[in-house]
């Protein structure tokens, strides 16, 4: 009879394993931030986002995993853009965090120099992050985000990718990509939607950089992103971490799909999840059930006209960039590979 | 000069409103839909004849809980190593697993925690005495069940068995290599020591006459079903002619002297693959099994047929026994219509054998019910409502000898029946089950988050040593095993505080409540986006319209 190799049931077979946020089989030190009852919620109830904002969860996510990583000494500089729009109406906030609201292309700066008042008052227990959408980040906050990276300064940068300007009413980012529908890159004509070859990575530029750390995340896996974001809060120097959070009113998705969408993103490999130190990728994560971009495409509005016959070539050309991205990153398990 | 006011002074030019926290904006008055928590019925629970509560047992032998998860199987059903090991298992062809690996081994889980009871020797607890008494007949895993959940309802209980020893078709009818007896043995002490009376040899000939003179308040008849069906071969000459079930009792009483040289059985349901396997352990020639049906249309369950073969014993499907002359069986052969129906081919053909043993199936003796004219028998079975009464107020059956399915498990569970009618009809009420939930089917599950994990192989015992003794076929767990197979349960429709609600909802809307006592929606907040429903694993979140 087959044996089963009996490490392998020990160690790594917990009924749900780590793919859920909470797995009562576990050790304690083994669940994530968001399980216990105690997380510090910097991000709380009653902020004005969409119903299934990805954002929104994103930011509680990556903010109370940096927070107990930092045993709650944490301030954030947070740009322009839904994320500051929704959860700061004056007079409510709905951060429990010290938090700035710069400009919309200066959080970086900002944030830096933060960081910088903190050396001079000799402050190293208290950390600096700085956040924003792909507008600020990849776009208008480009130029201060390559500073920060340069000059190496102590700021986590965390990008909450929903790929467009959200807040002003979905147009094109550098960060939108190839086909989608936004409100300036309307589905028509022969080539609907947004143009391909266009747009850019910024986590590979920064680790282009050679900044201590850079990660890629996602919310379909709190695992993996925790892990990034305590990662990043245990270095000193300049990181950057991108998380990408589904938007339903941008993307024509249903609220309730938004992790499904995140996950489908992930597996199929239109969005690859990555770390990368002083300028070399150092690890990737891997698909653990792959998917299409037809799957992926098909939740969301934004991708409709990629399922008319007359643009089946879009689609084809969708698959192609899933394809060589998990070629180029080698994110497809291969016998022999540790599960 | 006026007086500013305290207001203006403490505040920015143009600002009038106090700054506060966002928990002041009552974001639940968007919502359209609300998620609720639901419990659903797992489709393991929904197929068990015997009604046990699979979902939550494995729940409990998840963490170890051995003894917990022990004591809920016993809520339902008395004999955890006895099922563990002939059961059919109906649970495993519905378990939602099989869609995504393959089914959970419910049932060698179900063998390795009734061995752990009686390896520490747990105990259940009886009733309150009631001061009422009931009588039993039979003393068959139908009737023993009865008597055992009438004890945990505070009843007296007697049971009437016919036979030397307690177990009816447990020991007559299942061969050792499929029930060790000391697991059967100790399953029925267990329930000896809760107080139930077992008298043996004491056939009820008269059960009204046994029912006054005993002065008992109510009675559950499981006699099963022992005579065996004949039919009539023409024969010549003088080969022995033994009764299938028969033959199994002599093998448990080891007397089968008689039996010898080439057996050919008659017969295609699992009695019929019982005596051949034992044949081939007692004889050393291979036995011949003569079916009429094709081979899937066998009455017997797969894996009965699957074992027999792999012991090497003939299998003739679509054949009859046309007569015998001295050692020569001259078969037809039959031929299947559309429906499967088998029909004769004028088609002859002949084999050799020293033995036929008879295995047709069994017939209830129902003697015992002559006074009762108002109890109805019809095809020789005895008519009951839903609430196991026959026709005779206080008068319960169940097992073999009512319409059912035939199966140890099924007696179980209308024993279990049964006993929950006596004790209501005693109190004079009317038992109401609980309503049923609805069934959980694959679709309302998020599989994605279950770990991939193969299903645990039992060992089985090599074939070579099977064909000479009536040693165990089928091995045990060990305790790494079960665990690892009891987590691989999916805990369809029933929250296993996963914590994926409380964690993946974007406005915080989800209130833990702590191990045990899963969690509650914080509808002040909840816009109603429904991801904690399509992100829950296991199907226990239900989205249902606000009323507006």
């Amino acid at each position: 009879m087959p044996q089963l190799p009996e490490s392998k049931q020990k160690v790594k077979f917990y009924q749900t394993g780590t793919f859920t946020v909470g797995n009562r089989l576990l050790e304690q030190d083994h669940r994530t931030v968001q399980a216990t009852i105690d997380r510090s919620n910097s991000l709380d109830s009653g902020h004005r986002a969409c119903q299934g904002c990805g954002e929104a969860l994103g930011a509680r996510f990556a903010i109370d995993a940096a927070m107990r990583a930092t045993n709650n000494q944490l301030i954030a500089a947070n740009a322009t853009g839904c994320l500051e729009v929704f959860t700061t109406p004056y007079p409510e906030t709905a951060w429990s965090i010290p938090w700035i609201h710069s400009l919309f292309g200066n959080a970086s700066a900002v944030a830096s120099g933060i960081a910088a008042a903190l050396k001079v008052k000799g402050r190293a227990d208290v950390r600096v992050i700085a956040q924003g959408g792909d507008g600020g980040t990849t776009d208008i906050g480009f130029g201060c985000l390559s500073g920060t990276f340069d000059r190496n300064d102590d700021v986590l940068y965390i990008c909450y990718n929903n790929q467009a300007y959200m807040n002003t009413g979905v147009q094109r980012s550098s960060a939108t990509p190839a086909a989608a529908r936004t409100a300036t890159t309307q589905p028509v004509g022969d080539e609907p939607g947004n143009v391909f070859n266009t747009g850019k990575s910024v986590p590979l530029v920064a680790i282009a950089h050679q900044i201590p750390y850079v990660a890629t995340a996602s919310v379909h896996d709190l695992h993996d992103l925790e892990l990034k974001v305590t990662k990043a809060m245990q270095i000193r120097g300049a990181r950057y971490i991108e998380i990408f959070v589904p938007c339903p009113l941008g993307w024509g998705s249903l609220p309730g799909d938004t992790i499904k969408i995140a996950r489908y993103a992930v597996e199929c490999g239109m969005y690859p999840l990555i770390e990368g130190e002083y300028g070399e990728i150092t690890a990737v994560t891997k698909i653990r059930r792959r998917v299409t971009v037809a799957d992926y495409a098909k939740l969301q509005k934004r991708f409709a006209h990629v399922f008319k016959p007359e643009n089946a070539h879009q689609l084809e050309q969708l698959q192609a960039i899933a394809d060589r991205n998990i070629k180029r990153f080698d994110l497809v398990y291969r016998e022999g590979d540790e599960s | 000069m006026s007086k500013k006011s305290a207001l203006q002074e403490k505040k920015p030019f143009a600002v009038t409103l106090d700054v506060g926290t966002s928990l002041l904006n009552k974001t639940g008055s968007w919502r359209t839909s609300r998620p609720v928590y639901v419990d659903r019925l797992p489709p393991c629970n929904n197929a068990c004849p015997a009604g046990e509560n699979i979902q939550a047992w494995l729940f409990e032998a998840e963490e170890g809980n051995y003894e917990a998860a022990w004591r809920k199987i016993m809520e339902e059903n008395p004999f955890p190593s006895i099922m563990g090991r002939v059961c059919y298992q109906p649970c495993e062809t519905a378990c939602n697993r099989a869609m995504l690996d393959e089914s959970v081994g419910i049932n060698s889980v179900e063998r390795f925690l009734g061995d752990q009871a009686q390896k520490y020797d747990w105990k259940i607890a009886v009733g309150k005495p009631t001061g009422k008494r009931v009588m039993v007949v039979g003393a068959g895993p139908g009737g023993l069940a009865a008597a055992y959940h009438l004890r945990r309802f505070g009843h007296a209980v007697t049971v009437f068995e016919s036979a030397s020893k307690a177990g009816g078709m447990l020991r007559w009818g299942i061969p050792k290599y499929r029930l060790p007896r000391e697991k059967l043995n100790g399953e029925i002490e267990r329930i000896e020591e809760m107080g139930v009376e077992i008298r043996l040899d004491t056939p009820v000939d008269d059960l009204k006459a046994t029912m006054e003179e005993g002065g008992y308040d109510a009675a559950f008849l499981a006699v099963g079903a022992h005579t065996p069906k004949s039919l009539d071969i023409p024969i010549s000459g003088n080969i022995p002619v033994i009764e299938g079930i028969t033959l199994l009792r002599d093998v448990e009483l080891e007397q089968t002297r008689y039996l010898k040289g080439r057996v050919v059985v008659y017969g295609g349901g699992n009695t019929a693959m019982d005596v051949a396997r034992s044949a081939k352990r007692l004889t050393g020639f291979t036995p011949k099994v003569i079916v009429r049906r094709a081979r899937e249309r066998m009455a017997a369950h797969d894996f009965e047929v699957h074992e027999a073969l792999e012991e090497v014993v003939d299998i003739l499907n679509l054949r009859t026994i046309k007569e015998i002359k001295g050692s020569t069986f001259v078969l037809e052969k039959m031929v299947p219509d559309d429906s499967g129906r088998p029909f004769p081919t004028g088609q002859f053909e002949e084999i050799e054998g020293d033995v036929l043993v008879m295995a047709l199936g069994q017939d209830s003796e129902l003697g015992l019910l002559r006074n009762f004219p108002d109890i109805e028998i019809k095809w020789g079975v005895v008519s009951v409502n839903a609430g196991m009464m026959t026709g005779h107020a206080g008068i319960f059956a169940g097992g073999d000898m009512v319409p059912s399915e035939r199966t140890v498990t099924t007696a179980i569970g209308h024993g279990k029946k049964a006993a929950r009618n006596i004790d209501a009809w005693l109190r004079g009420e009317q038992y109401a089950p609980a309503a049923k939930h609805k069934i959980v089917t694959h679709d309302m599950l998020n599989t994605w988050y279950y770990s991939d994990a193969p299903r645990t192989i039992r060992p089985t015992l090599e074939v070579i040593r099977r064909q000479s003794g009536f040693a165990e076929v089928i091995g045990d767990l060990n305790e790494e095993n079960a665990l690892f197979e009891a987590r691989r349960c999916m805990s369809c429709g029933n929250c296993f505080e996963c914590d994926n609600c409380y964690g993946i909802c974007p406005d915080n809307a989800i209130t833990k409540l702590g191990p045990g006592n899963r969690f509650a929606f914080k509808y002040d907040y909840c816009k109603g986006c429904g991801m904690c429903a399509t992100e829950c694993p296991c199907g226990a979140i239900e989205v249902v319209p606000e009323e507006i």
